[in-house]
């Protein structure tokens, strides 16, 4: 090596010696400035991502010391209250690494927290592009994508609740197992091969145990994998604002702003997990004792995201028929359809709604909420809808609390069920409206400044404040659509699916506010100047 | 608005889509574009830029600390056997320390992003998200050829057995599924408990028998089979007890109300009923003496031990079966048989396997049936 | 000894009274079963009648025994305070000679169980093996009212089951063996006295030892958990993703 002033750094070296072989600065010229917006609610996705590496990292920890075993043991670890007791192994391993293993409560605790933390967040980010129409074209198939990612999160939070073989997980299954006999025909068998035998058997923890840390989570990754490329070549949406567009995305670039936070961001949710899992107790497994069929836990529910299932079951009327010798559970069948037909629905949304609008261009402007009532309406009132039967899994804890009698807490809650989710919906529609209609006046007339004027005339006015026009941009940049007319098709006919089109979209745009236009900003302005 | 307006034209944007119901707003506002840049503190003071650089060293700094501090912890505040407070120390002060470490970097990372690096915005556009027309172009091309170049849709015969054969081939994955559980039938297995006939009922979980004498009105006695206890657990003990667990309840005579047919299945105001729940099968253990009722904790069904443990609140439909019950010559506890009706949650071929002895408790029970 | 105060009549339980408060026993006044029936009648006959032979408002008193009256007195169940779905748990109106007078009088009455032994209480005669067991019966018999971790649980129409954290081993003991209110009696049949002392020894570990994890949010289970990590997990790390958005100064 000869030292000239053109002598390459290490860096450049390395990166030479890569790119030699793997081409890799092809990838970090397409990708290394791509421009990512800014605002808090699109950072929901990354503590998704940043929570499930946390979950990956310690759970692969738990698998070093957990036994998935329903193998009988004689508990004769340091915990006194459970000393001598028959449990399975994998309760009992499960205590060890609570109680004998340094750090190893610390990582059950990191791994029980991020695993409500991953999927409450995934909640959220779900309302985030719901409410903000962010699954329009062209991200309806990544909304699918993510919905599969949130139904494989469920699977992954149960198939992990019922490993330690206590006595709340092991009730948990045997609610499962109750749920799946119910199921016409076939449930009986279901059951029986699921348990490998009489329920609870000796085989379902090991099953669920593979499915947990195998099957799942290699699903779980590929979608995340699928979720994320889809995303890069659809870019991120935005919030109206000036200079933004539907046709540019305007923010930090990866290199090196957006890496630098975004990589900040997984130690702050990293470290912010490992402080409650240091300090918050999660599943004190020790209490519950070994799973047992015979005795039960007052408070036994499921962990929050199975809540809105439980409380489906609670708030079912006892109905159950017997036809032609047969035996139908409909307080077991109709929740589990109304949670299939809620979940399919949210899923296949996004086709209804473009549909219904037949708007087949490309949309990058995330929605204000308010800018289009009848969808906010619609996620408010699956909100509460899926919030109620939430609640309703408490219901026994709301009556404790509250002192009130938990039967009339379930039909409070059946009621508010019902009733509640149309008013919901109305409330929400109106306010939404309401509020387009303020953002009118503001444009128009500006803000309401507070400060009082006495005309020559002796009247009293409020000035009003006008709006810069960069503010006032964000007001004024927004979709509007109106109710279709029922026309003929190109063959001259009219098709009931063309009329049932028009009447969703007079049901979708018909009490809507119409934007503001150049010329009433006119007027408007020479009416107040006057 | 119309955003699309303000973009340059370019290859893709010759693609026209529907607008749908969107309305088509000629006259729109134009974007008044990017607002002009505002400088931070630290681009202005170049002392504000040296405090916020020492912070981030002091947060990177600090992260340092609480690695160390980590290994710290875990030597010095060791797990002392059967020590709970031993437990909570190391869990809280590894926990924390590392906490920290982590929260050290993240802070000052972002701390470093938010005052120090450029914050200018850059602009990037957007193109639509379909292929170029050159390269959809060619892969309608290659598609093309290859069809034509393996027949696949010329060569009819072949496409189908083919999609056929691969169609059929998951079939075989059922089968599979068929040994996850023994060869015993699955209804059969379930149908039945281990109580029979003279069976002494017995304590839970320590097995000693109870005599009819010992339970006085109120009590409340969480009951097994009595030969339960000399299964193992690998001899299938806790399936035999989700099955088996009863509920021994002692009730004053004027106080229950039999149904025809049924009085002779209780002793004495002693009635005995299964504990799983007939709705998803939690143990519904919760006896209210004074009452009556029982309560399942699960999903709040309530029955009325009174009137045959009839559901008076909750999503159960059927009444907990009652275990008849009777005394031997020692005066225990013992059963006359066993259920006459399958216990737990309801299932598709439950009415195939009750017992023709069984009682229904009202006439709702047998209307529903026809 | 229980045996005996359950089968035997006044003299023992008043017995036993006695030495259920060894130490007041020397110099404090000793209060008799003619003085119980005096604090009876102008606290207590108003619902139970007279003779302690039941009203409308309230049950009969006559062979629930000393146990029954101490538990229910000194844990300020009654007299109660209003009437509601049930009597709770609140400061106790009378001194433990005033309770122990007036069980003496009830016990009188007619036979019932009485105020159990010092010895059927102290849980530090129970080794590792016995909480072991305490903790197995008080899973099978107790847990699916009073939760796993006794904090207490819901019941039927407005009632429910309190909270087991803190309480006197002489109440515990009490409770199972009189079947206060709705709870079932758990009597020397089925939970016998060093069963019984298991279990009060397994409640005092509980009671003793920290919870191991942390901040325990009140032992309710998932439900606190779920509301923790949606409140303060997603609230607490939303908040943050809120700051770093914004434009510093």
């Amino acid at each position: 090596m000869t030292a000239t002033t053109a002598r390459p750094s290490l860096t450049a070296k390395a990166s030479n010696y890569l790119d030699e072989r793997t081409s890799m600065s092809t990838l970090v010229a397409t990708l290394g400035r791509k421009v990512f917006p800014d605002h808090w609610s699109f950072m929901l996705g990354e503590i998704i991502l940043y929570s499930f590496v946390a979950i990956l990292l310690s759970g692969t920890f738990l698998t070093f010391f957990f036994e998935p075993s329903m193998t009988e043991v004689f508990y004769d670890g340091s915990y006194a209250p459970l000393k001598g007791l028959a449990m399975s192994a994998a309760y009992a391993s499960a205590l060890d690494i609570s109680f004998d293993i340094r750090g190893g409560l610390l990582m059950r605790q990191l791994h029980h927290w991020s695993a409500l933390l991953f999927i409450a967040a995934i909640g959220l980010h779900m309302l985030r592009v719901f409410f903000t129409g962010a699954f329009r074209k062209p991200r309806e198939i990544n909304w699918v994508v993510g919905f599969i990612l949130f139904i494989l999160a469920l699977a992954e939070g149960f198939t992990g609740y019922s490993l330690p073989d206590d006595l709340l997980s092991g009730n948990g299954l045997a609610i499962i197992n109750g749920m799946v006999k119910g199921i016409p025909i076939v449930g009986t068998w279901i059951s029986y091969l699921l348990f490998g035998g009489v329920f609870p058997g000796d085989d379902i923890v090991p099953r669920l145990f593979v499915l947990h840390i195998m099957l799942l989570p290699a699903l779980v990754i590929a979608f995340i994998g699928i979720h994320l490329v889809l995303m890069v070549i659809n870019k991120h949406t935005q919030f109206a604002g000036p200079g933004k567009t539907n046709d540019n995305v305007v923010g930090a670039p990866i290199m090196p702003l957006f890496a630098a936070k975004a990589g900040s961001f997984f130690f702050i949710v990293f470290g912010a997990l490992v402080a409650i899992a240091s300090t918050f107790t999660i599943l004190p497994l020790w209490e519950y004792g070994p799973y047992d069929p015979s005795p039960v836990s007052a408070g036994t529910q499921p962990d929050w995201y199975i809540g809105f299932a439980d409380g489906a079951l609670r708030l079912m009327p006892g109905w159950e028929s017997e036809i032609l010798g047969w035996t139908v559970s409909w307080n077991i069948l109709i929740p589990i359809a109304v949670l299939g037909l809620f979940i399919v629905l949210a899923m296949v949304y996004p086709f209804i709604e473009q549909w219904i609008t037949g708007d087949k261009r490309e949309h990058h402007i995330a929605e204000r909420p308010r800018n289009n009532p009848t969808r906010t309406a619609i996620g408010a009132a699956g909100v509460w809808f899926y919030a109620i039967m939430w609640a309703a899994a408490s219901s026994d804890l709301i009556a404790t609390h509250f002192r009130l009698n938990v039967f009339h807490v379930t039909y409070a809650l059946q009621a508010m069920l019902i009733v509640g989710t149309v008013i919901v919906y109305w409330l929400t529609k109106r306010i939404a409206i309401g509020l387009q209609k303020k953002d009118r006046e503001i444009l128009l007339h500006g803000y309401e400044s507070g400060r009082i004027v006495r005309r020559p005339g002796g009247e009293f006015v409020e000035v009003h404040q006008p709006l810069d026009e960069y503010e006032a941009w964000k007001l004024k940049a927004y979709e509007s659509y109106a109710p279709v007319m029922v026309r003929p098709n190109a063959k001259g006919k009219i098709t009931p699916a063309t009329h049932l089109r028009a009447a969703l979209t007079r049901w979708f745009f018909e009490d809507r506010v119409s934007p503001v236009t150049p010329r009433e900003l006119e007027v408007a302005k020479q009416h107040d100047d006057h | 608005m119309s955003a699309e307006d303000q973009s340059a034209p370019s290859e893709q944007s010759i693609v026209a889509y529907d607008r749908g119901a969107a309305i088509e707003q000629s006259d729109g506002f134009s974007n008044p574009g990017l607002p002009p840049h505002r400088p931070r503190q630290t681009d202005l003071h170049p002392a504000k830029e040296r405090r916020a650089e020492r912070q981030v060293v002091a947060w990177f700094l600090l992260s340092m600390l609480g690695s160390v501090l980590a290994i710290v912890a875990y030597i010095a505040v060791p797990i002392e056997p059967g020590n709970m407070g031993s437990v909570r120390a190391n869990n809280l002060f590894l926990g924390l320390a590392i906490a920290l470490a982590l929260l050290g970097v993240g802070i000052g990372g972002m701390h470093w992003a938010r005052q120090l690096m450029s914050s200018h915005e850059v602009v990037e556009e957007r193109h639509l998200s379909r292929g170029s027309e050159k390269s959809r172009a060619r892969a309608v091309e290659i598609f093309e050829l290859g069809d034509q170049e393996s027949g696949f849709s010329r060569r009819t015969l072949i496409r189908n057995t083919l999609i056929g054969a691969v169609a059929i081939m998951p079939l075989p994955a059922i089968v599979l599924f068929r040994d996850l559980a023994p060869a015993a039938d699955a209804v059969d297995s379930i149908a039945h408990t281990m109580w029979t006939e003279g069976e002494r009922l017995a304590l839970d979980p320590t097995g000693t028998p109870i005599r009819a004498d010992d339970v006085t009105i109120g009590s409340a006695f969480h009951v097994i089979p009595e030969s339960l206890k000399d299964l193992g657990h690998d001899e299938g003990y806790l399936d035999q007890k989700a099955l088996a667990a009863v509920l021994l309840m002692r009730l004053p005579v004027d106080r229950l109300k039999e149904a025809p047919g049924r009085e002779g299945w209780s002793y004495d105001g002693i009635v005995a009923y299964s504990k799983i729940c007939t709705h998803v099968g939690c143990p519904v253990a919760l006896y209210e003496q004074q009452t009556h009722h029982l309560l399942c904790p699960c999903h709040q069904s309530t029955f009325d031990v009174t009137e045959h443990a009839k559901v008076v609140f909750g999503p159960a439909k059927r009444p907990l079966p009652q275990l008849p019950i009777t005394v031997d010559a020692e005066g225990y506890l013992i059963a006359q048989r066993d259920f006459t009706e399958p216990i737990g949650p309801s299932f598709w071929e439950r009415l195939n396997h009750i017992d023709p002895d069984h009682v229904p408790v009202s006439a709702a029970e047998t209307e529903t049936r026809a | 000894m229980i045996g005996l105060v359950v089968a035997g009549g006044a003299s023992v339980a008043v017995g036993s009274v006695a030495s259920a408060e060894p130490s007041s026993a020397p110099y404090a006044q000793q209060l008799t079963a003619e003085d119980g029936e005096l604090l009876f009648r102008a606290n207590c006959a108003s619902c139970h009648g007279l003779q302690a032979q039941g009203t409308e408002n309230g049950p009969s008193l006559i062979g629930v025994g000393a146990a029954s009256v101490d538990f229910q007195v000194m844990t300020g169940r009654m007299p109660m305070a209003f009437q509601g779905p049930q009597a709770e748990k609140r400061d106790p109106q009378f001194t433990q000679e005033q309770t122990d007078a007036m069980s003496a009088y009830i016990a009188a009455l007619a036979p019932g169980p009485g105020v159990p032994d010092d010895e059927w209480l102290d849980a530090s005669q129970v080794d590792d093996e016995g909480i072991a067991r305490g903790g197995a019966l008080f899973r099978i018999n107790c847990a699916m009212c009073h939760n796993v971790a006794g904090a207490g649980g819901a019941l039927t129409e407005g009632k429910w089951a309190p909270a087991l954290r803190d309480i006197e081993p002489v109440h515990v003991y009490e409770a199972m063996l009189t079947g206060p209110q709705n709870m079932p009696v758990f009597n020397d049949a089925n939970i016998s006295p060093e069963e019984k002392r298991e279990i009060i020894a397994y409640l005092a570990y509980l009671d003793e030892n920290p919870s191991v994890g942390g901040f325990d949010l009140g032992s309710l289970g998932p439900v606190s958990e779920g509301l923790f990590i949606w409140i303060f997990g997603l609230g607490g790390i939303v908040a943050v993703s809120v700051w770093l958005t914004s434009r510093p100064n």
